[in-house]
């Protein structure tokens, strides 16, 4: 389970708050540099950075379009996250589930307890 | 062997960026809610769910005190939580430390609490990130920083994901 301390996967280059908004930005639509750049505020060479990581690990694609580079989204390699919160829900789910099973044979057992102390009280 | 009936599935929610809020409901008084939760024998029953089975389940139940999970997944894996009780309010309010024992870097602070009502029972378990771990570098405690931030993005890209 250990991942490397370097952005070699989807997980690691979304634990950056710059690339998540410039993924959610890429949400709505593929977007030159130019046009990130203006939108994030931010210095073109580290928004190029970031958007290099993203390519890296395959979450944005790129494609030239005249003299721009225009980037999207590939949402195909956000699965091993998405995958990874479904889990997630999905063992809570069946945890307390079976929590609630132990939950009921308790409830049972103190119902039957207090039958017998009534029982016991009476004789 | 149970009786009642299940009172519906855990609702899995994100308060803020560093939270994560899990809410169930219980067809049953609180005060067994809470015994379900902090006995060993009966965590045994269902902390791994369909997972694997649960080895150890060590609870010393006082604040300060430890607990330990361990748990060995079908094909062999052991995998342990382990953590601190730091609050007790007994049936009521239990918050603990946890940690995954495979990546001790990443400590989350959880707080279950129990409210009942007319002998139901809503269980609330949020997960949140200790300030340390969110003053560490991103990279190093980023990696669940990360997924939960990107839930909202997920939530705006889950149609091209089916």
């Amino acid at each position: 389970m250990a991942r490397a301390a370097t952005t070699a996967d989807a997980f690691n280059a979304v634990a950056e708050r710059r690339r998540r908004q410039i993924l959610d930005l890429l949400a709505d639509g593929e977007r030159g540099v130019n046009d990130l750049v203006a939108l994030l505020g931010l210095a073109q060479p580290l928004v190029s950075k970031h958007l290099r990581v993203l390519r890296e690990v395959g979450l944005v694609e790129v494609r030239e379009h005249g003299r721009e580079r225009l980037y999207r989204l590939n949402a195909d390699a956000l699965k091993p996250i998405s995958d990874w919160v479904r889990s997630y829900e999905r063992l809570w789910t069946q945890r307390l589930d079976r929590l609630d099973a132990v939950v009921q044979d308790l409830r049972v057992q103190e119902l039957k307890e207090k039958e017998q102390g009534h029982d016991s009280r009476n004789e | 062997m149970t009786a009642g009936t299940s009172s519906g599935a855990a609702v899995v929610t994100l308060p803020t960026d560093t939270q994560i809020l899990i809410t169930r409901e219980f067809d049953a008084p609180k005060h067994l809610v809470y015994r379900a939760w902090t006995t060993p024998e009966l965590v045994k029953r269902w902390w791994y769910a369909e997972r694997g089975e649960v080895t150890a389940a060590e609870i010393d139940l006082r604040v300060g005190g430890s607990w330990r999970f361990v748990m060995v997944t079908p094909d062999g894996l052991e995998v342990a939580f382990s953590g601190e009780y730091r609050e007790i309010v007994p049936d009521e309010r239990l918050v603990c430390t946890e940690i995954y024992e495979t990546m001790p870097g990443v400590q989350t602070l959880q707080t279950m609490t129990l409210a009942e009502r007319d002998g139901r029972t809503t269980m609330t378990i949020l997960a949140e990130h200790a300030t340390q771990a969110d003053r560490d570098g991103v990279l190093a405690s980023g990696m669940e920083d990360g997924m939960q931030d990107a839930l909202s993005l997920l939530e705006r890209v889950a149609v091209s994901l089916r």
